[in-house]
């Protein structure tokens, strides 16, 4: 492991986000904070994203890049990043279509933070990634799909 | 051995293609694929005359096979959607049409599976490490600086390799003076033993290079991408790429903290860095398969040529695919050491100006063995000489295994696993390696290990659903027939006994299999079902590994009769040229 990278990696995300992660502050200070419950109990995109944002319009954008495997090599950890370039980002959420609940992650940035989060979601099945991230007070989105399979017989 | 010299001749032209105007940077020249005489008159079938000034020798996929043997190729290797009609997706006439091979040659041997036990018999085995190594050593006196390529499953696939982990290999990988290497099958003898036998073993020899394998956490690489090399003043690059679906395909408890995926970005990253770096020539060493080679060709810049593996394709020719600055060769080796590729590439002014290129099979009984590698391969092979060539039973019928659905010695497998293990139906993962054994031949404990050796060998008998079934053949249906090559896997389908069932590979994902019936009836989505299996890419608990379940099988059976093996019946191919009925 490479510090440095790690730093770079820290610093780019949200800090509370990467606090929470790596157990830094304990689940109630989390709490405190402000978990959003609705939203990660919401089992469509469209209550997950009006619990989350207020609204569930979003605007395809061509300026936010997800990183992710084009096929998961283990659904329970699957690596997504999240890059948008985009002014005045304010938060970044990231949803799993077929999960059942879809909402993975949901970060605020504050003030000054490059629009760029990674993170590992949980995968139940081949999916529709969603990335969320509101800018500017408008909320953009991009998707990509992430294929779980089973495995064997390569060879 | 008997070989005219116009016969010989054949070998040499038909193979072999010369062209114009590759790669990297240039796109406005046309690039012409074209049948070379070689201008000198060979006095040797090796003979090879030196071209150009930057050299590389490419093989791949041996699986561990040190000595010669019979390998059939497919009659069944489908290509669908862009792959349609295109190498490597011929078989049998349309193979030997496509790229000028005569039927009944020495060569339409080597390629094909046409009249294989006849053309076996009269043209004798392939492969092995001692005439490899005499091949090797021929084209390295023609061409001095020439670079060994290995494209990895090198360390698997033999009872010795299983034996040694690997160890009988990486000698044998080091005395035959193989310079770079990438890896798939090596990762199943876990990471620590791959990172130990590169320390202690490779270490100033041969180089293991893969820019796709990232630790998990924060994606540092595990490997060197790339290497700097120079021949004749020329400054090359060789990046390598390894099986990017290990974890999936291969347990991924073995790899546990590696992830690794196609990664064209950073490959295209890395491209620009050697080009930046002053290379003239760059050449990615891949395990990829060859659809997945021929697609990141077209999507990647600035690479001379891919050398391939994994999908055991042998193409006589390079494929020679455009993208959006140039163009870039795809050449695909074979596998089990029936082939040796030499291209030859000349630079002028910084960039390649003109190849030839030339795959060589290895017809054992052409070629002398190398005393040093023989004297080798009978030391390793000593000690378990006796359990090695034991004869398990007799074949009365052709064992092979190649083939999208099944194999007369897959089939032989599934039988053994439903008659020793009591179960309604078997299945046995679509490998593309192990010997082929022509009829009267033994089955010796080496020739069936050349089927099973693996580190995750155990059998197993589970209960699963009809509903369940469905889901586990439409998932490795995809695996094989997606339309996107980036999303296949290689291998091929899985086998089945006791299971039969319809499939059409031109249709989408969930929608590919249909009719499934077990022992007569049709299977029932919430009925349970008992079925052997082997090969689980999850931990298992216990179980006796496979190869001791097929020789109770092969010592009770005595003689082994399959003409046909069963496979499914087939919609929407057709007409395929990638089948071949037989």
């Amino acid at each position: 492991m490479k510090r440095r990278t790690f730093m770079k990696g820290s610093l780019a995300g949200s800090v509370l986000a990467v606090a929470a992660g790596s157990g830094l502050l304990k689940p109630t200070d989390v709490l405190a904070a402000g978990w959003p419950k609705g939203a990660f109990d919401a089992q469509t995109e469209a209550d997950m994203l009006s619990s989350l944002y207020g609204s569930s319009s979003a605007a395809a954008s061509g300026k936010i890049r997800i990183k992710a495997p084009i096929q998961a090599e283990n659904g329970r950890v699957v690596p997504v990043k999240v890059q948008a370039d985009l002014a005045n980002v304010e938060a970044i959420a990231v949803a799993v279509a077929k999960n059942p609940r879809p909402l993975a992650t949901s970060v605020n940035l504050s003030g000054g933070a490059t629009g760029y989060y990674s993170t590992r979601i949980k995968m139940g099945k081949t999916s529709k990634v969603t990335a969320y991230v509101k800018a500017g007070g408008k909320l953009h989105t991009a998707s990509k799909t992430v294929k779980v399979t089973v495995g064997g017989c390569g060879g | 051995m008997s070989l005219s010299r116009r016969e010989f001749l054949q070998l040499l032209t038909a193979a072999s293609a010369a062209g114009f105007a590759l790669p990297g940077c240039d796109n406005s020249s046309t690039t012409t694929a074209q049948t070379a005489t070689q201008s000198a008159t060979p006095t040797d079938p090796y003979e090879l005359k030196s071209f150009g000034n930057v050299s590389f020798m490419h093989f791949t996929d041996c699986h561990a096979q040190l000595l010669p043997l019979h390998f059939r190729e497919p009659n069944i290797n489908l290509g669908l959607g862009n792959a349609y009609g295109k190498a490597p997706h011929l078989v049998g006439n349309k193979f030997l049409k496509h790229f000028g091979i005569k039927p009944g040659t020495r060569e339409a041997y080597a390629y094909t599976y046409l009249d294989y036990v006849e053309a076996a018999r009269q043209y004798g085995k392939v492969g092995g490490f001692a005439h490899l190594a005499t091949l090797i050593k021929q084209i390295r006196a023609q061409r001095p600086s020439a670079l060994l390529l290995d494209g990895g499953d090198t360390w698997q696939g033999s009872a010795t390799a299983l034996w040694t982990q690997g160890q009988d290999m990486v000698d044998a990988s080091k005395l035959l003076g193989v310079d770079i290497m990438t890896g798939h099958w090596e990762f199943t003898y876990g990471a620590e033993r791959v990172q130990e036998i590169i320390k202690n073993d490779l270490d100033g020899q041969i180089e293991f290079l893969a820019q796709n394998v990232v630790e998990t956490t924060f994606e540092d690489r595990i490997f060197n991408p790339y290497t700097l090399k120079e021949q004749n003043g020329i400054k090359i690059a060789i990046i390598g790429q390894a099986f990017p679906y290990t974890p999936i395909a291969n347990p991924r408890y073995m790899i546990p903290d590696w992830s690794f995926g196609i990664r064209d970005e950073a490959l295209q990253e890395l491209v620009d860095e050697v080009r930046g770096k002053g290379a003239q020539v760059v050449v990615v060493l891949s395990h990829n398969g060859m659809d997945v080679d021929l697609k990141m060709a077209s999507r990647v810049t600035g690479i001379d040529a891919i050398m391939g593996g994994h999908t055991h394709d042998g193409v006589p020719a390079p494929s020679i695919i455009s993208n959006s600055t140039g163009k870039t060769l795809v050449i695909n080796s074979g596998s089990n050491g029936k082939f040796l590729s030499v291209l030859d590439f000349d630079v002028k002014g910084g960039k390649v100006s003109d190849y030839r290129f030339k795959m060589l099979p290895v017809f054992s009984n052409l070629i002398k063995a190398d005393a040093q590698m023989a004297a080798y391969i009978d030391k390793v092979r000593a000690p378990y000489k006796a359990k090695l060539e034991e004869k398990l039973a007799i074949t009365d019928s052709l064992l092979y295994r190649r083939g999208n659905f099944n194999g007369t010695f897959d089939q032989l497998i599934l039988d053994a696993q439903i008659e020793v293990q009591g179960a309604d139906m078997a299945f046995s993962p679509g490998f593309r390696w192990g010997v082929s054994l022509l009829p009267g031949e033994a089955i010796t404990r080496e020739a069936l290990m050349s089927q099973t050796a693996i580190t995750y060998p155990k059998a197993t008998l589970n209960t699963i659903t009809g509903e369940n079934l469905k889901v586990i053949m439409e998932g490795i249906a995809d695996n094989l027939f997606h339309e996107d090559p980036y999303y296949q896997m290689g291998g091929d389908m899985v086998r089945t006994a006791g299971l039969k069932y319809t499939i059409d590979p031109t249709a989408k994902m969930d929608h590919r299999i249909s009719d499934m019936e077990i022992n007569g009836s049709a299977v029932e989505a919430s009925k349970e079902y008992t079925v052997a299996g082997w090969a689980a890419v999850n931990p298992v608990p216990e179980g006796r590994p496979i190869w001791e379940v097929v020789e109770e099988y092969l010592k009770d059976i005595k003689v082994v009769k399959i003409d046909k093996p069963n496979v499914p019946k087939l919609k929407g191919s057709s007409g395929n040229p990638g089948i071949a009925n037989i």
